[in-house]
């Protein structure tokens, strides 16, 4: 069974009663809210994903209003992983980012038996290009078009690596946009199915992309790495892929893991293997066809 | 009701580790929230592959084993490197550099050390030397936290530890204690025996560990007079280790209890023993329990297993019985009644809370401006 089987109403009952569980790739998250806000953003943005009807969940997560006396002053909104919270609250508005910030701790924090990246990762014709991307360099926007153009998502913001294959798995869970890169994808997509923007958060106005079907249906399809692609929105500049060394390469996505300290001397292994297995480039760009153009050119 | 009853399926596991091969998925789902709330996922983990039942566990959990082994193995690693920082830069001390409780579980491979989390390393120098200790450290990296007047005035005057250091590169964090209980605390110990009888290790060298019986005693006051019931399961899984293992010493029980009148700690191992033979089913000789010096007198015995049993239930939502928040608070009071008499603890509770006050509304006003 799909989320997107489910009306509203069912929706918004089985959430309330602590009754649903969303398989996202390898993991199975149980999720529990009264909030609006959450089966509205699910139904909107996850509707392709199956429900898990199993007895087993990885992660049990919760929004909802913290307690005490603060929330009769301002509606505040927090997340609890199991039953401790790792955030302070966030305005009550904040509910269904809060939700995907809070899905990513979960992965993040706790599935060492994977090397995670901070990157993103799609797939064209069995081969994957890894987007690692400092913040604000436009990976996210990248990344939402280039699913939007037929390249199917692994993973907007962790890259998760087998240790036993060193092949990239797959979540295709919703990509992230920032402030002005909404309204870029918007207008370059017009039938992209957005969720509804969160102002004023840390990261300034956020909304999340729809993950195309195709994505979510391959979504257990792990993925062979071929390219490790920094990319950069410069103004004014015409879409150009350099070389980029492997060792700098691998420096960066070292330094900007999750977890490649944690995992030791596996770690390093995993890491080089990856780099054996990709070309590097760094690639910047400033109009999203032009870039769209030089990735359909690298896939071919 | 009993602690059984409170507490499956992780206490089941805990008691016989054997009983994981026979756990449905639905008990699985229980066992790694409880496990991972109590900071013993990684243990559970770690005794699944000691005892081999890996190929038996339902798929599903075992990415949960494997990356809480992971972690396990990296935090191992992590404080036997940082130990030997700590011996490098304590080289010139003169006397004993001790390492308690993790760190000396971990360097010394002794029973609780199998997937056992750190957050902190704790040693302990003779008072005499504090004062060279906090220099040598301070040359080395390690620096107090940022704190005000009050905070060092407490430390420094009434605690057993100074405040925690933190390595300014690493952001590790390291406790220097004197004593194994504060100066102002209504049990009186002394640590000169513990430094003295000490055992050098070879690696890191210039670092010792407390002997057996001081490791457990050691433990026993943490948890029971102290009165950090966050962990308190992870530190009574400690003590259950170590007596399982210890107890095939010749002459450890006796030991233990001639021990415990010199340090003045037999209360703290009274309840110890109890708690863990009643928990976890550690196999200790009722006469030992019996004998145990400084026993608390009858008619408080039934109370205190009340609290005891509730701070251990804190572990887990699951785990907590219709009085666990009222028993929370008493415990929270009795360790601070236990630190210090009432004309200095008044006074810092009173400090505590109205600290806390401005640091909400220092939050708030942050979040408004």
């Amino acid at each position: 069974m799909k989320l997107g089987d489910l009306s509203l109403a069912q929706l918004r009952q089985r959430l309330a009663a602590n009754d649903l569980a969303l398989r996202t790739g390898p993991f199975v998250t149980r999720m529990h809210s009264t909030l609006p806000l959450i089966a509205d953003g699910l139904l909107r943005l996850y509707a392709d994903f199956p429900l898990d009807e199993g007895e087993f969940n990885d992660f049990h997560v919760r929004v909802g209003q913290p307690t005490g006396i603060r929330r009769w002053l301002r509606p505040q909104i927090n997340f609890w992983y199991d039953d401790h919270s790792p955030f302070k609250p966030l305005p009550a508005n904040h509910a269904f980012a809060l939700l995907e910030w809070g899905m990513n701790w979960c992965v993040a924090g706790h599935a060492h038996h994977y090397l995670m990246l901070h990157a993103a990762v799609l797939e064209k014709n069995g081969r994957a290009v890894v987007l690692p991307g400092d913040p604000g360099a436009g990976k996210s926007t990248l990344t939402a078009a280039l699913m939007l153009s037929g390249w199917r998502l692994l993973s907007d913001e962790i890259t998760l690596i087998d240790r036993d294959d060193g092949m990239l798995v797959g979540l295709a869970r919703p990509v992230s946009l920032k402030n002005a890169s909404i309204d870029v994808i918007q207008r370059a997509f017009p039938d992209a199915v957005i969720g509804a923007p969160a102002h004023d958060t840390h990261k300034g106005t956020v909304a999340h992309v729809r993950p195309s079907a195709d994505s979510v249906a391959r979504v257990n399809e792990k993925a062979r790495p071929a390219w490790v692609i920094f990319p950069r929105w410069k103004q004014g500049s015409a879409a150009r892929l350099s070389h980029h060394s492997r060792a700098d390469a691998m420096l960066h996505t070292a330094s900007h893991a999750f977890n490649y300290s944690l995992l030791g001397g596996l770690g390093f292994e995993l890491n080089a293997a990856l780099m054996d297995a990709c070309t590097c480039f760094d690639f910047e760009y400033s109009n999203l066809d032009e870039a769209l153009q030089t990735f359909a050119e690298l896939a071919a | 009701m009993t602690p059984a009853q409170r507490c499956p399926p992780l206490l089941d596991v805990l008691r016989q580790p054997a009983r994981m091969a026979t756990l449905d998925l639905k008990n699985w789902d229980l066992l790694l929230r409880q496990a991972g709330s109590a900071g013993l996922l990684s243990r559970i983990a770690v005794l699944a592959d000691q005892l081999g039942l890996n190929a038996q566990l339902p798929t599903e959990v075992r990415p949960h084993l494997t990356a809480a082994r992971t972690l396990a193995a990296k935090q191992r690693q992590a404080v036997r490197w940082e130990a030997r920082r700590v011996a490098r830069a304590l080289a010139k001390l003169e006397g004993p550099v001790l390492l308690l409780k993790g760190a000396a579980y971990a360097i010394a491979d002794l029973p609780p050390a199998a997937g056992r989390l750190f957050s902190d390393i704790d040693i302990l120098v003779p008072r005499d030397q504090l004062g060279q200790t906090e220099g040598a450290l301070m040359l080395a990296g390690w620096h107090t936290q940022k704190q005000d007047a009050y905070d060092q005035r407490y430390y420094r005057l009434w605690m057993h530890e100074l405040p925690p250091m933190t390595h300014i590169r690493r952001g590790t964090v390291l406790d220097v204690h004197h004593n194994l209980l504060p100066e102002t605390s209504r049990i009186r110990t002394h640590a000169a025996p513990i430094l003295e009888a000490a055992q050098a290790l070879t690696d890191p060298a210039g670092l010792s560990i407390p002997t057996h019986t001081d490791l457990v005693l050691h433990s026993a006051c943490h948890l029971f007079h102290e009165g950090e019931w966050g962990h308190g399961l992870r530190d009574l899984v400690d003590l259950d280790a170590m007596l399982r293992e210890f107890s095939a010493e010749l002459g450890f029980w006796p030991n233990l209890l001639a021990r415990a009148r010199t340090l003045n700690l037999g209360r703290p191992l009274y309840y110890a023993l109890d708690t863990c033979q009643r928990w976890l089913l550690t196999p200790i000789p009722d006469q030992i329990i019996a004998e145990c010096p400084s026993p608390p007198p009858t008619w408080q015995r039934p109370l205190m297993r009340m609290l005891f049993d509730a701070g251990l239930a804190s572990t887990h939502l699951s785990c907590q019985g219709p009085l666990s928040q009222l028993a929370g608070l008493v415990l929270y009071v009795r360790g601070h009644y236990l630190r210090m008499p009432w004309q200095l603890l008044i006074p810092h509770l009173l400090h505590q809370v109205k600290r806390s006050e401005m640091e909400t509304d220092k939050e708030s006003d942050k979040k408004n401006g």
